[in-house]
C-alpha cells in the first residue's frame, strides 16, 4: 500500500507542473499571485519582523515600568467597556428612530451619515477648537450666560478622554446605526402587526420581536467595533495629542509614540500586550465571517 | 409638502410626533455642531471667529482666497498637496480594485485550491487593528527603502484595503450562478474570456462600491500618511492640515477652510454613490 503512494505521488511530482493543472486552475494562480504578494510583503514579513523584535524580555520589564503603558491601558479599557457599549446602545435606539417612516426623518438620516463620510482630520480639529479654554465657542457661551470661565476641558485627563470617546462616537456611531438599521428592516414586518393586534406595548415589541432577531447582528457589532477602536489613533491624538502630560494616551498612540521616540522594541511590545485582547475577539469574528 | 386632507390629528398622534421630534432634534445638532463650526470658521474673519458668534458679523470667501493663492505660510504647498492625495487615492483605488477582482475571481469563480485559506488569512489582516499594523509597516517600509515615497502610502493603504474588497466581492460573486460560468465554456470560452465578457460586467454594481470605499479610505487616512511621507512637497493634505498645529499660533480660520475643501469631495463622492455604498457594503454585515 504505502509502496503504491509513493510510487504514484514521484510520478505526478516528477511530470511538469502545468500538465497536472487545468489551465482555470493555472489562471486561477494567477490571479491570485498578486494579492498573495502584498499579504507576504505587507503583512507576514511586517508581523513576523515585529514579533522578532517584540521577543526580548527587557522591553517588557521597561513597559511595565513605564507608568504611562498603564494608564494607557487602563483609558484603552475604558475606551473600550464604555465609549463601544454606550455607542452601540445609542446605535441601537437610533436605528430604532431611523425605520420610522417619516419624509423628515429621511432627510435627517441623509445628514446623520456626514461623520462618517466627512475625513476625521478637520472635524476632529474643529471640535478640539471648540473646546479651546479661551476662544472656543462653547467656553464664550459659557462666558456670555453665566459670566464664569468655563472649564479648560482638554487639561483635565478624566474630562480629556470622555471628550475624545465623545469625538469617536460622533465619528463613528452613524456607520453603526446604519449596519442596525438594515438588520431591522430585514425583520418580517408581519411580526410586529400581530404583536400589535394582540396589544404589545412598545417595550414587548421591542423584548420579543426586534431584540431576539438583532441579537446576533448586535454582538457580532460590538465586537467588530472593539476590534477596530482598538486601532483608533485619531480621537485620540488628534483632540488630546495623549496630553495632558502623557495621561490620555491608549495603546495605539502609545505604540505611535515610542516609534516617533524610535523605541521600536517598546512600540512592538505594547502591541505585543494588546494581543491577549484582540486574538480572541478576531478569532470569534473570523469564525463568524469566513462561513 | 403635500398637506393630508381636512383630519384633525389626534392626541395620539401628536404625542408619538412630538417624541420623534425630541430624538430627531438633538440628533440633528450633534451630528451638525462640528461640520457647521468648522464651515463657520471658513466664512469668518478672523476676529468674528474667535469671538465665538453663531454668524460672523461679515461672512466672506477671504479665506478661500487665501488657500486658492497659497498667501500663507501653512498653505504654500497647497496645490501640490492636493493632487498628492488625489493621485494616491485613486491609484490606491485602482490598484485595490484589481488585485481585489482576480483574487475574488480565483477564489470564488475557479476555486483555486488553497484560495479560500488565502481569504482567510486576509480577514485576519482585516482584524488587525490599523494602528497597530503601522508600528512594523513603517519598519518595513523603512527597509524597502520606500519611506518618502508615495508607493510607501500606496501599497500600505492598497493592504489594508484588500482584505475587505477580496471578502465582499467574493460574496457578491458567489451569488453569480455557475451555469453561466459552464455555459460559456461550452461556447469555448477561455478563462480570460470568462472573466472579462463575463464576469466584469455581471460585478459592476459590487465593484463601484468598492472602487469609492477604496478610494475614501485612501484620501481620508492619516495615521499611514503621517508617519510614511514627511516632506512638505510630498505630503497628503491632512499631513499638512495636521501640521498646522505645530504652531501656537496657528491660523485656524485657514485651517478650517483647508480642511472644509479637503472633506467636500469624499462627501460628494460619498452621496454620488450612495446606493452602491449602502448596499454593496452592509449586505455582508446582516448575513452574520
Amino acid at each position: 500500500m504505502a509502496i503504491t503512494f509513493s510510487a504514484s505521488d514521484s510520478a505526478t511530482a516528477g511530470a511538469p507542473l502545468s500538465a497536472r493543472l487545468t489551465p482555470p486552475q493555472v489562471w486561477g494562480i494567477v490571479l491570485l499571485a498578486p494579492y498573495l504578494l502584498v499579504f507576504l510583503a505587507f503583512v507576514l514579513y511586517p508581523v513576523g519582523y515585529g514579533l522578532w523584535l517584540a521577543r526580548q524580555p527587557a522591553s517588557y520589564v521597561a513597559l511595565f515600568q513605564d507608568p504611562i503603558f498603564a494608564r494607557a491601558a487602563v483609558n484603552t479599557l475604558i475606551f473600550l467597556v464604555i465609549g463601544i457599549n454606550i455607542k452601540m446602545l445609542i446605535a441601537l435606539f437610533l436605528s430604532g428612530f431611523f425605520v420610522q417612516e417619516r419624509r423628515w426623518i429621511r432627510w435627517l438620516s441623509v445628514l446623520f451619515i456626514l461623520p462618517w463620510a466627512v475625513p476625521s482630520i478637520p472635524t476632529i480639529l474643529s471640535v478640539r477648537f471648540m473646546l479651546n479654554p479661551e476662544w472656543g465657542v462653547i467656553n464664550q457661551l459659557i462666558f456670555k450666560f453665566t459670566g464664569d470661565d468655563g472649564p479648560n476641558w482638554l487639561n483635565d485627563p478624566a474630562v480629556a478622554l470622555a471628550m475624545a470617546i465623545g469625538v469617536h462616537i460622533w465619528k463613528s456611531l452613524p456607520f453603526w446605526t446604519l449596519i442596525l438599521i438594515t438588520g431591522r428592516l430585514a425583520i418580517p414586518h408581519d411580526l410586529f402587526e400581530a404583536a400589535a393586534v394582540d396589544g404589545a406595548t412598545w417595550w414587548q415589541k421591542f423584548r420579543y420581536i426586534t431584540w431576539p432577531s438583532m441579537q446576533t447582528l448586535y454582538v457580532t457589532c460590538t465586537l467588530l467595533s472593539m476590534i477596530w477602536t482598538l486601532g483608533d489613533f485619531n480621537s485620540v491624538y488628534l483632540l488630546t495629542g495623549g496630553g495632558p502630560a502623557d495621561l490620555t494616551h491608549v495603546l495605539s498612540t502609545l505604540g505611535i509614540r515610542y516609534l516617533r521616540l524610535d523605541q521600536l522594541n517598546l512600540a512592538m511590545a505594547s502591541i505585543v500586550c494588546a494581543m491577549p485582547l484582540v486574538l480572541p475577539l478576531v478569532y470569534f469574528m473570523m469564525k463568524r465571517l469566513s462561513r | 409638502m403635500k398637506l393630508p386632507a381636512m383630519k384633525l390629528p389626534t392626541w395620539r398622534e401628536v404625542t408619538t410626533e412630538a417624541r420623534l421630534l425630541l430624538i430627531g432634534i438633538p440628533v440633528f445638532i450633534w451630528t451638525m455642531v462640528p461640520i457647521y463650526h468648522m464651515f463657520l470658521f471658513a466664512i469668518s474673519p478672523k476676529e468674528d471667529a474667535f469671538s465665538g458668534k453663531l454668524w460672523p458679523d461679515h461672512p466672506t470667501l477671504h479665506n478661500f482666497e487665501i488657500v486658492f493663492r497659497e498667501q500663507h505660510y501653512f498653505l504654500r504647498d497647497f496645490y501640490i498637496q492636493f493632487w498628492n492625495s488625489l493621485v494616491i487615492a485613486v491609484a490606491v483605488g485602482a490598484l485595490t480594485l484589481f488585485i481585489a477582482t482576480a483574487a475574488a475571481f480565483s477564489i470564488s469563480r475557479l476555486r483555486v485550491p488553497g484560495g479560500r485559506m488565502l481569504m482567510n488569512l486576509a480577514l485576519f489582516t482585516y482584524f488587525i487593528p490599523a494602528a497597530f499594523l503601522a508600528v512594523p509597516m513603517y519598519r518595513t517600509m523603512a527597509t524597502y527603502g520606500l519611506l518618502n515615497n508615495h508607493w510607501s502610502l500606496i501599497l500600505a493603504m492598497v493592504t489594508i484595503a484588500s482584505p475587505y474588497a477580496i471578502w465582499v466581492l467574493k460574496q457578491s460573486s458567489d451569488k453569480l450562478p455557475v451555469e453561466l460560468d459552464e455555459a460559456a465554456v461550452m461556447d469555448g470560452a477561455t478563462t480570460l474570456q470568462i472573466f472579462r465578457l463575463v464576469y466584469l460586467p455581471l460585478m459592476m454594481p459590487s465593484l463601484v462600491a468598492i472602487g469609492t470605499y477604496a478610494v475614501l479610505l485612501a484620501w481620508n487616512e492619516y495615521l499611514y500618511a503621517f508617519l510614511l511621507l514627511s516632506n512638505d512637497r510630498d505630503i497628503t493634505l491632512p499631513v499638512a492640515l495636521g501640521n498646522f498645529l505645530a504652531a501656537d499660533d496657528s491660523p485656524w480660520e485657514l485651517l478650517m477652510t483647508t480642511g472644509f475643501i479637503y472633506a467636500l469631495p469624499p462627501a460628494a463622492i460619498y452621496y454620488a454613490f450612495r446606493r452602491y455604498m449602502v448596499g454593496g457594503l452592509t449586505a455582508g454585515a446582516v448575513k452574520s
